[in-house]
């Protein structure tokens, strides 16, 4: 036993969580490598918080996902947030996360410290708040997520125009989870043997987007909650999937997810978002009906509607291999940035940004590790 | 990004159906329960939080579990400071 495992000693059931492992053990082929993806980032920052790879078969590796929204925003679309906040009399207002992700000219939090008017607000509504209260000045949220954020900001849409407020607007960029899985099975590099789904995006759209994964790529799901043994479970409902030559969706997070989500958050989404045509997302390129465009009907508080936005797509600086690492092909260390001009207190990419990203997650965790296990 | 945070639902906003004061760790703010059906949600009910809106509704010891969760990923402090953080007020209520 290694010395990270004492997070899970810690942690409730360790009975039950050493009965789970020595399930797996036993369910896998130990001639068979298995690759397996758990798509949310969240999902990604319990693996290594709790050092879970530990207590896992040499021979069963998890792949991290692109389910980090701050990651897979890619460059243009940073820069074209703070063209926004650099328009007269605009405050842009974003998550914290947001904050340090660099765009060309630097971060959010840079371009603050020179003049610009950009805040911090932990909920869309805030940002509406701020509106009501400054009418003299256009409130402009960055909105950016997937499906667990994304009705907040149609909630808050439909707020906005029943105040009639002008001079509120969104600049959307929220993204959808499925395709950008089914971006990373169609790519040709990657080989991945099952998955596991998201927790809280699940909570909103169910278990049936997913489907597709089982029916068409034969490769086998279970939606998995965030404590280490619900993760254990959840791989182990896969493993015996492939074990048993299966494939279909499972739900270990029944306790949360509704097998067809929350029937009030698609009916929100549904009101005030349509599909994107394409998007593009760091690391995988552009992504057909990939993300969410605010719909015409709400023109008014679309800021890609009020605003003249660059839409320039910027590459990654060369030597970041970001999407490389996004789409699981490199491991975090495996990219030559890792731990040197790419760190925490400096984030190159976006991966090293957010505690979801497979990259800061690895830096404050699996570091730890290798210097205790060295 | 997709943080959830536990709380229970203390007060309900009658003039505004929408929000409802809910209490975390101590710490009293109102939140949204618009993704829920009208009066799906309350008093006494614990719900998931995120970004100041009502993800989920939740049993009470599922809301502990998953308020340990987050202090054994060393998030709670996050999570308070989020809730903390929310300044959206009911119309006419002075924050």
């Amino acid at each position: 036993m290694t010395a990270t495992m004492k997070y899970v000693d810690e942690f409730r059931d360790p009975a039950l969580i050493a009965a789970v492992a020595e399930e797996i053990k036993r369910t896998v082929d130990p001639g068979r490598h298995y690759r397996i993806m758990e798509v949310c980032g969240g999902h990604t920052h319990a693996i290594y918080r709790f050092g879970l790879r530990d207590v896992l078969p040499a021979n069963v590796e998890l792949v991290h996902g692109p389910g980090c929204p701050v990651c897979v925003l890619p460059t243009g679309r940073v820069d074209d947030g703070l063209a926004i906040a650099a328009q007269p009399n605009v405050a842009l207002t974003c998550f914290g996360d947001m904050l340090r992700v660099p765009g060309t000219a630097g971060t959010p939090l840079e371009l603050k410290a020179r003049g610009a008017d950009i805040r911090m607000v932990y909920s869309p509504l805030d940002a509406l708040k701020i509106a009501q209260e400054h009418p003299e000045t256009h409130v402009c949220f960055f909105a950016i997520g997937f499906e667990t954020t994304a009705p907040s900001t149609a909630l808050t849409l439909l707020r906005a125009r029943e105040l009639g407020l002008r001079n509120f607007s969104v600049f959307c960029n929220h993204v959808t989870i499925v395709p950008g899985i089914r971006a990373i099975l169609d790519s040709p590099d990657m080989r991945l043997d099952g998955f596991v789904g998201p927790g809280h995006v699940s909570a909103i759209t169910g278990c049936r987007p997913y489907e597709f994964i089982a029916r068409h790529y034969g490769k086998p799901v279970a939606v998995a909650g965030f404590e280490p043994l619900d993760l254990l479970e959840a791989l182990l409902m896969v493993l015996r999937q492939i074990r048993a030559g299966a494939a279909k969706v499972e739900n270990q997070y029944r306790r949360i997810v509704p097998w067809d989500g929350n029937p009030g958050a698609l009916r929100a989404l549904a009101a005030v978002f349509e599909l994107r045509p394409y998007f593009e997302w760091r690391g995988l390129g552009f992504i057909s009906q990939s993300a969410l465009k605010i719909k015409a009907a709400f023109a008014e508080w679309d800021a890609e509607v009020r605003f003249e936005i660059p839409g320039v797509r910027v590459t990654d600086p060369r030597a970041a291999q970001c999407g490389e690492v996004l789409k699981g092909v490199l491991k975090p260390p495996q990219c030559k940035l890792f731990g040197k001009e790419c760190n925490p207190e400096h984030p190159v990419g976006a991966l090293m940004v957010s505690s979801e990203g497979a990259c800061a997650a690895y830096y404050r965790y699996a570091r730890v590790e290798e210097a205790l296990e060295a | 990004m997709c943080l959830a945070i536990p709380g229970q639902v203390v007060e309900l906003i009658p003039e505004q159906p929408a929000l409802v004061k809910v209490d975390v760790g101590g710490v009293r703010r109102n939140v949204n329960v618009g993704l829920f059906e009208p009066g799906e949600i309350g008093l006494g009910d614990w719900v998931l939080i995120h970004v100041g809106f009502a993800l989920s509704k939740v049993s009470e010891t599922e809301a502990r579990d998953q308020l340990r969760m987050l202090s054994a990923m060393g998030e709670d402090e996050l999570a308070m400071e989020e809730v903390r953080g929310y300044a959206f007020a009911a119309d006419g209520e002075l924050r």
